[in-house]
Formats: C-alpha cells, structure tokens, sequence
C-alpha cells in the first residue's frame, strides 16, 4: 500500500499533463457542487417572484424587462459608476425592509446583465428606489445633491442633460434576446423611436423609477 | 419554508450524491494518512540537483485534527442547515424563515406601542411627546430626503413648518396625503399666452405678494390671470387646496418669488408629485407621520 501510494505521487509529480487534468478536476468540484445547480433552479430562472399580500395570501408577481428608455438608463448608471457607492440589494433583515421595502429577490434581477447588486454603500441602496422620490427630485438630485440634500457627499451630474444615444439600442436590445431577455421584434424596431428627443437625465430617471417597482407594494 | 426547488429530482441527487462523496473523500485520505510514523523519517525517493531530497514527514497531529475537526462540523451543519439537496436540515432553516421570525418579534414588541396610539386622534398624538419622538424618527427615515431635516423643504419641495399648506393642513387630509401621495400639476401656458403676457401676469403675480414689480405689466397680468389662472388659482388668487393650487398671495413659495422662476413655470408648468407611502408604511405609522407633521405647524 505504501508502496503504491508513493508510486501514484511520484507518477502525479511527474507528469504535468496528469496533473493538470486532476487539478482542474479537483478546483472544479466547488463550482459544479454550488454554481452548476443554480442554473436548475426556479426561484433563480424563471421571471416570477413568489411572496406574500398583506393579508399573508402568496402571490406571483411576474418581472418584466426593462423598456428601451430604461435600458438606455442602466447604461448611464453604470457608465457613470453609481454602482460604486449604491448596491442594489435589500437584504433580509428588519433593519434593511423597513428603510427600503420588501427584501431582494434573485428572480428580479433575471433581466440584468451584469446584475448590480454590490456590497458597497456609501449612498443608500437603491434596489427599491423606483417611486420613492419625485421625477423632479432625481433630476434636482441628479444635478446638484445638495440642492435637496443639503449634508449629501454625492458628485452631481449635470451634464446628463445631452440627448441620449439611441444609436446602439437595437443592437443592445438583440444582443440582450439572445441571453433570454424576452425582447419582441416590435420592441426592437420601436426601440430608437422611444429615445428619439429624451435626455438622458430621462433615461436615467425612467430606470431609476422602475427600480425594485415589482414588489415595493409588498412587504 | 421553501427548499431549493430544483427543476428535477436530479440535481437534489447530484447535489447529495457529490457532497457526500466529497466529504468520504476527505475522511479517505485522512484514515489513510493517521498513522503515526516511528523509528527514522523516510525520505522521499526522489533527488533533485544531485543531493536535493525531500523527508516524508507525517503531518503534525494537531494540523492533522483540525481537518478531522473541518469533517465532523460539516456533518453535524448538513444534518441541521439546509445543504444537502432538498433536505432542510432538522433546524428547519431557511434566510427568509430567520427574516420572518425577526419581523414578529419586532411586531410584538412594537405592536403594544402603537397599540397605545391607535384610539387617539392626529391632535392628541401631536401632542403626546413620546408619539412625536417617534414621528420625528419616521420623518427621518422617510420624509427628510425632500422635505430637509427640518421639515423647512427645499425649493420645488414644500416647507412643512409655516401653516401653509397646497393640499389643506387638517390632520385628516394629512393622513391622505401621506397614505396616497400627491399629484400637483399646473399646465403649461408656453404658447398659450405670448412672451409679453408672460412677463405680465408674473408681475402681477408678483403684486400679489406686494413684490416690487412693474404696475403697468401687473395691470395688464391681471387681465390674463382673470382669464387663464383663475380656474385653478380662484379669482382672489388664494389658490384651492381640493387642487392642491398654491395660494399666490401669501408671499410663501414653493420654488422661489423670483421674477424669472414665476415665468418659467408660467411657461412649463409643473409636475409635482409625492409619492403615496399607505402601503409602504401601515396605517400606524402614517398617522404617527402625519401627528409629526401637523404638530409643526400647530404647536
């Protein structure tokens, strides 16, 4: 035995090509045990969140897929990194629901891709921000903080007031079908037609607003 | 509690079946590596650079034991945390479980509290200091991002301190307007009236407060409010709180008294809105809110 263990360890170290074929098959055990599973997973692929009314009935609510306004939004928001400071996360915990509403749910960011959940917060969350606050808020917001929030470390952004690019959406939008999110041909076509005299401080608010919207009548 | 709900039986299977053959691995190399090694160390049959070898030590015992440790704690957490498959573990654990469980006790506790206030009315809530402390934090948490810290507001988001109010200030429309949020909106008149008539019924506005302003342009503004404003704002100019139109005499504004601003919102109109926080918040703490909100201005 002791013997054939030493032999198998010196046949290992001596030969790469086995050894990288057991290395890669030993590092992936923990990706087939925890990440393989989830793509099988309804809670985690289909558009529906399943969660309670007041009264304590469950419900289904479905989750739909940003509009090509709202597209064009969460295209701002991450090329102006608001993801740096804001998560979009409630986590499940009292303190988190009562500030920010009922608590994230992974089939509502089926349709994000990359999703923007994060784990830092330095501004609040926004996963539920979506009818919180006025239009007029967020663009007085978006342009200058302190305008509303006189103790806000925010930078203000006021050049989003440019017209939108409405060049890419279509492509954007078919790239975006072909990872699953459920775009129409319709859609696609009406998609620069929907941008076509906004701004994308309209784009960015009309994301904003939609955010978390689903459930944020639930608790 | 809901488990992991996995297309098919399969993957609870693959689940279990690779865990399990993880963890017998483990305890594999571990039994086959327990034996204590005596008399000299062995050495490793191969030499490196001429005399370069390797001893084949065992491992140290106490090393050794915490994997044993590792093998023991991953057992005892699959019997009672969920992780194996579908089963749940005899804890019955699950995040929104804990999540629940947290909000009942925090609803028992904070039940009795609000219990207290729920038989009295707006006035007497507004009066009762530790309703009002509690207000104060709800405000905090929900209201200060627009109305400011101190309920003063912020231009475009009114001031909630001074007895004027667009909707009416009376405890229940309060309520109202906390549960159902608000929608105020003036049309825009861009078009509808010239730049010159503009200018003009901004500065009969503007009288309306006694603001320095042009007599000539406020008489002739008068006329074009008398035909375009008064649906909203009332012939006297003392607005509608069924409309939420701004009482235009008072000289308390909800943007700013300036010239330009008054044109500019002739010109574009506003769109004001506050959201509705009745479903968001519960009754209990609605009226707490409104009990704050009305005792600022009615001290």
């Amino acid at each position: 035995m002791a013997n054939a263990q030493k032999n198998s360890h010196e046949a290992i170290e001596r030969n790469v090509a086995l050894m990288i074929v057991l290395t890669l098959l030993t590092v992936s055990v923990g990706g087939l045990v925890e990440i393989v599973p989830l793509f099988f997973q309804h809670s985690l692929t289909k558009p529906v969140v399943h969660t309670k009314d007041a009264q304590g009935k469950p419900v289904e609510v479905e989750i739909k897929p940003y509009d090509a306004l709202r597209l064009a939004g969460r295209d701002i928001y991450i090329r102006e990194g608001c993801y740096n400071c804001h998560s979009q996360m409630v986590r499940p915990f009292r303190a988190e629901t009562e500030r920010y509403g009922h608590f994230s749910v992974a089939a509502e960011s089926i349709y994000d891709h990359p999703f923007q959940w994060g784990s830092k917060r330095t501004g609040p969350d926004l996963a539920r921000v979506g009818g919180r606050y006025s239009d007029s808020w967020h663009r007085d917001h978006l342009i200058n903080p302190r305008s509303v929030v006189p103790d806000s470390n925010m930078p203000a952004f006021p050049w989003l007031d440019r017209p939108v690019d409405a060049s890419m959406i279509k492509e954007k939008m078919q790239t975006l079908r072909i990872v699953g999110v459920p775009y129409t041909d319709a859609e696609i076509a009406a998609a620069p037609s929907a941008l076509t005299g906004k701004s994308e401080m309209d784009a960015l608010v009309a994301y904003l607003q939609g955010l978390g919207t689903a459930l944020s009548n639930f608790k | 509690m809901m488990s992991a709900d996995f297309t098919s039986n399969f993957w609870n299977l693959y689940v279990i079946v690779l865990i399990v053959f993880g963890v017998g691995l483990c305890l594999f190399v571990l039994m086959t590596n327990n034996k204590r090694h005596t008399g000299p160390v062995e050495v490793q049959p191969h030499v490196w650079d001429e005399t370069l070898a390797e001893y084949n030590n065992p491992l140290p015992r106490w090393w050794l034991y915490l994997f044993w440790a590792t093998v023991i704690f991953s057992i005892v957490y699959l019997a009672i945390y969920p992780g194996l498959g579908n089963f749940q573990g005899f804890l019955n654990w699950s995040s929104v479980g804990q999540y629940e469980q947290e909000m009942a006790k925090a609803k028992q506790k904070y039940d009795t509290i609000y219990a207290k206030f729920r038989g009295q009315g707006i006035e007497a809530l507004a009066r009762n200091a530790e309703a009002r402390a509690m207000g104060g934090r709800l405000f905090a948490t929900y209201c200060a991002q627009c109305h400011g810290a101190d309920a003063k507001g912020a231009p475009g988001f009114p001031n909630l301190t001074d007895n004027d109010w667009l909707w009416g200030g009376e405890p229940d429309t309060i309520v109202q307007t906390i549960t159902n949020g608000r929608i105020g909106v003036m049309t825009p008149f861009d078009g509808v009236l010239s730049p010159t008539e503009v200018t003009d019924v901004a500065n009969y506005v503007r009288s309306l407060s006694n603001l320095p302003n042009s007599a000539e342009a406020a008489q002739r503004g008068a006329m074009v409010f008398a035909a375009n404003c008064v649906v909203c704002h009332g012939p006297d100019g003392r607005g509608q709180p069924l409309l939420g139109a701004p009482n235009l005499t008072d000289n308390i504004w909800l943007v700013s008294s300036s010239q330009a601003q008054i044109e500019k919102n002739v010109r574009e109109g506003r769109n004001n809105r506050m959201p509705g926080f009745g479903d968001f918040l519960g009754e209990d703490k609605v009226r707490l809110l409104a009990a704050y909100v009305w005792g600022l201005s009615n001290k």
